[in-house]
């Protein structure tokens, strides 16, 4: 596990990641500047891609990007406003300059696969692990019975997320339930960056002493500053 | 620690263990996983008081590992789909 700070540049965060949740009365509350909610909404589409949400059968319909409202205030960085998650040209915006961060490298990063019954893909071994460490065959029943479940109810908190969180960012209030599925979407992404990075318990030595050409370079600050995000929103859940 | 399930050392489970003997969920730790969201997610899942929730948080913390419930194995069966839907790294054994 890992011990976050509450300060999200101490790890090297962009300037511009700093979206942070607060307690409200029944629920939380953050602000997020478009280039926050573009790298959000792209992330957790690229994991209900990978879990194969989009051809479970039980969720909702995504929403439609352009009438995602109650924005008040997007932040600086929105260069195109209108693009949905996915697309390129909003995430420069917060990483280095080097032509690694768009979206497509990003999709490559988390390892989007036509093929969701791989069950050697690191990243879905992660999210649908084996519940027995010794028993292939007890395990396998295990994921007869339980792993649809465990896959649309992933793919529900995140398009809770797509569902609450603008494509132009802005001020977004959560219901409690609400920020408790942006809770488990959050770890879910984490997790799927945290196999990508190659994440052990010295990751901030390895981050510290990290060539600038290593290809995961300009991703650190992007699991950093959703390390810290989810940190806010537990706090302001406990 | 590593951040796959099969790049860590597998428990010693018997085989020939006496059928009465509860079967336990055990969570594993990670390099990912937040402190302060592994035990939320304890309270939540559980009902376990916060002090009790930080313990086990710290026994996986510090000891790569800690069992978080016992019982019937139908029981732990349902835990560890619990667990696994907050992203925590849990499995079902015969004794711990």
């Amino acid at each position: 596990m890992t011990d976050e700070g509450l300060e999200p540049d101490e790890g090297g965060s962009p300037e511009d990641l700093m979206a942070r949740f607060r307690r409200t009365g029944d629920g939380a509350t953050a602000r997020f500047a478009a280039v926050e909610a573009a790298i959000i909404r792209d992330l957790v589409g690229q994991v209900v891609e990978l879990i194969g949400g989009d051809t479970l059968d039980d969720g909702d319909a995504w929403p439609d990007l352009g009438e995602a409202g109650g924005v008040d205030g997007a932040g600086s960085g929105a260069q195109n406003p209108q693009s949905p998650a996915g697309a390129s040209g909003p995430l420069a915006g917060g990483m280095p300059a080097d032509g690694l961060a768009d979206a497509d490298a990003l999709a490559a990063m988390i390892g989007l696969s036509e093929n969701t019954e791989l069950p050697d893909d690191p990243v879905l071994a992660r999210l649908l692990p084996d519940a027995y460490s010794d028993d292939p065959e007890s395990s396998g029943e295990f994921r007869r019975y339980t792993e649809h479940g465990l896959r649309s109810g992933k793919a529900a908190a995140a398009r809770t997320v797509l569902a609450t969180l603008p494509a132009t960012g802005g001020r977004i209030r959560l219901t409690e339930p609400e920020a408790q599925a942006w809770l488990r979407a959050l770890n879910d992404v984490r997790l799927a960056l945290g196999v990508r990075l190659e994440v052990t318990d010295d990751f901030d030595d390895q981050v510290a002493h990290m060539e600038s050409d290593d290809p995961r370079a300009p991703y650190i600050g992007v699991y950093q500053w959703l390390a810290y995000l989810q940190e806010t929103l537990v706090r302001a859940l406990s | 620690m590593s951040t796959a399930p099969a790049e860590v050392q597998r428990p010693d489970t018997e085989q020939e263990l006496a059928p009465d003997l509860p079967w336990v969920t055990i969570v594993w730790n990670d390099p990912v996983n937040l402190m302060s969201y592994v035990t939320y997610v304890f309270q939540t899942v559980f009902g376990y008081t916060k002090s009790k929730a930080e313990k086990l948080m710290l026994d996986v913390h510090h000891k790569g590992r800690a069992v978080v419930s016992s019982g019937a194995r139908e029981a732990m069966e349902r835990d560890a789909e619990t667990l696994h839907g907050y992203g925590l790294w849990a499995t079902i054994s015969h004794d711990s």
